[in-house]
């Protein structure tokens, strides 16, 4: 306990030294940086249990690492997407005023007319999983089961014509599934304009025409 | 005016909506009532009536109408966005009540005593931390602005929103506080081979962004404290992400767990959405930095100038890339540029207030801003943007905005 509070003291006085130094010394501007790392850790929070880190984690990569067990096919998904997602998505995915077209515009990326869906535009199966079990139906997120969440995948990727009506998807298959725009995603280009334009001789200060 | 002050004094009304509406309703009446009773000579000899009571909770006048804005009306309850007033602001700090709103499922009501915040993956000691645990942690309090990164999406199109509040509205700036969140990370001890932190929210669609790890280490908040009080509801109570710069959607509301990875988990956010589509069919991927961009709020679309002579052209400049530099202002639609006065302490990852005094002759004029930051970046005009990027891409728009003054006085967008 007297080390614990030991620790607290000293890290109060890094911070406030810091502050100083901040306000004393760097141009204005210089928003208190972060206080010292902790020299070590100061023993707050209570150790998570497997079982409610189990509980609590519903994270899905796409190797498929986080899938729970649970299957199902495209034949199964078709009632439950009836029941559960026609009514803001349009009976075939085309999608309406409350949600998102889902099927279809394979293809369409590079035209006038791009129509990014879970077909033509999701690089990853698993993450039109992850995103139906956490986020969907929009009206009771986390409602629908692991089998159904399986089944109604299968049906929009059926639908987008990526994999058979018959397909079992799992979480060993599910993974395997190649999105036809897996590799239409470039690192972040930017800056890609506006690097150069400062020196075109406009930027100096000038009568405004308008004064 | 006994009306208002009963009602100042009731703290326990039902609801606060039904107070609040009340409230109004009922200072509404003290108004009209003033004005009826031939009050509104201040000067009068008549005798002065004492003003309102003191009350627990302050809100603005009741003369003060600006307001967020549903920019999607029509969507499900609870989803979609709504914006900032920014032409009605003053300085650099948002008020909490007018910061813009994007819910994906609408605003959770967190009780904090029983809200947890779990720290597992690829770390030696998962943790669970309590509220009072958080509080305990040294905290800091610095001033960021957040910005969806759909901000004026419509721009590229070639479609100009008619305000400041429509085409920029999705911006906000506050004074944050909480803890580093590199310092509940350490607390939790990283595993060699981390890379990323899955950082999820407590909404009901359970919104989830990952974030290297070298940015979490770096300048990130896990934030309770927003313009002096806890942070508000719709900004993610009783704690959210605060990640300087970058886009909005990456500042998780109400996080409640954080999953220390070795890769990102790729959820819909950034797998297939707030991804840029280029002209060639290819997408950009994580489009963090939100890039320095300017906005004249004032003169500016949707409001009217009484005739020639001396005015303030203000705006908010901001980037995520760098500290703001200079910013520009043009009335004759960027033939001439002149700097101008920033709004000291300019901080870094902050709005900027800039205002430069302007003597209006009377003649068109198409006002604008261009907003530089230290790296050099200068903020580009929307030809430059779409010679770039096309017309598909919805997201980091932030091309330089113009606003046309007619004759007339009346300002539209240009």
């Amino acid at each position: 306990m007297h080390r614990k509070l030991s620790w607290v003291l000293c890290i109060a006085a890094c911070a406030s030294l810091h502050a100083q130094t901040n306000s004393g010394g760097l141009p204005f501007g210089t928003q208190g940086k972060q206080v010292k790392p902790a020299p070590k850790p100061a023993g707050l929070g209570r150790p998570a249990s497997a079982e409610e880190m189990k509980q609590r984690d519903i994270t899905t990569l796409p190797s498929g690492a986080g899938l729970p067990d649970g299957k199902g096919t495209a034949a199964q998904g078709e009632g439950v997407y009836r029941d559960k997602c026609a009514a803001c998505h349009g009976p075939n995915g085309e999608g309406n005023a409350q949600g998102t077209q889902l099927v279809g515009g394979i293809g369409s990326l590079a035209t006038d007319n791009p129509i990014k869906t879970i077909g033509s535009y999701w690089p990853y199966a698993t993450s039109v999983w992850d995103y139906i079990h956490r986020a969907m139906p929009s009206d009771r997120p986390g409602s629908l089961s692991a089998d159904d969440t399986y089944a109604v995948t299968a049906f929009l990727l059926n639908r987008n014509k990526i994999i058979q009506a018959d397909e079992v998807m799992n979480r060993k298959s599910l993974p395997k599934v190649h999105m036809p725009n897996q590799d239409g995603f470039v690192p972040d280009a930017r800056p890609d304009i506006g690097k150069n334009a400062h020196s075109s001789g406009n930027s100096k200060e000038r009568k405004s025409s308008a004064r | 005016m006994e009306n208002k002050s009963k009602d100042h004094g009731k703290e326990n009304a039902s609801s606060a909506s039904s107070q609040g509406r009340r409230r109004f309703l009922a200072a509404t009446t003290a108004i009209a009532a003033t004005v009826a009773g031939g009050l509104t000579d201040l000067w009068g000899d008549e005798g002065r009536e004492p003003g309102a009571p003191m009350r627990p909770y302050g809100d603005r006048s009741p003369f003060e109408k600006p307001a967020r804005k549903n920019s999607r009306p029509g969507m499900p309850a609870g989803t979609g966005s709504t914006l900032t007033p920014l032409e009605n602001l003053y300085g650099i700090i948002t008020p909490s009540a007018l910061h813009f709103e994007r819910h994906h499922s609408g605003v959770p009501m967190i009780d904090p005593d029983k809200h947890e915040l779990l720290i597992h993956g690829l770390v030696e000691r998962p943790l669970v931390f309590k509220m009072e645990e958080l509080l305990r942690f040294p905290s800091v309090s610095r001033i960021h602005f957040l910005e969806c990164s759909g901000n004026g999406a419509g721009e590229y199109l070639g479609d100009p929103a008619a305000t400041p509040q429509q085409t920029a509205g999705l911006l906000s700036c506050s004074e944050w506080t909480g803890v580093p969140l590199s310092t509940l990370l350490r607390e939790a001890g990283i595993k060699p081979g981390a890379k990323w932190v899955l950082a999820e929210g407590g909404d009901a669609s359970r919104n989830a962004r990952s974030i290297p790890l070298k940015k979490a280490m770096d300048d990130v908040l896990v934030a309770y404290g927003q313009n002096g009080e806890a942070v508000r509801p719709e900004q993610g109570y009783p704690i959210r992400l605060v990640v300087p710069g970058w886009e909005g959607n990456i500042n998780v509301k109400w996080v409640h767990r954080l999953h220390v990875l070795d890769q990102p988990a790729m959820t819909r956010d950034e797998a297939a959405d707030y991804d840029d589509l280029l002209a060639n069919g290819k997408s950009y991927r994580f489009s963090f930095v939100m890039e320095a961009k300017s906005i004249v709020t004032r003169p500016a679309g949707g409001q009217h100038l009484d005739g020639p002579g001396p005015y303030e052209i203000s705006g908010l400049a901001w980037s995520g890339r760098a500290r703001v530099a200079a910013v520009e202002i043009s009335t004759d639609a960027g033939k001439n540029w002149r700097k101008a006065e920033l709004q000291q302490p300019v901080f870094k990852n902050a709005v900027v207030r800039f205002r430069l005094p302007w003597n209006w002759d009377g003649n068109d004029a198409v006002i604008g801003s261009r907003c530089i930051d230290e790296s050099g970046y200068v903020q580009p005009t929307h030809e430059q943007i779409v010679a770039a990027r096309g017309t598909h891409a919805r997201f980091h728009y932030n091309g330089i905005k113009w606003w046309r003054l007619q004759k007339g006085g009346e300002l539209t967008h240009a």
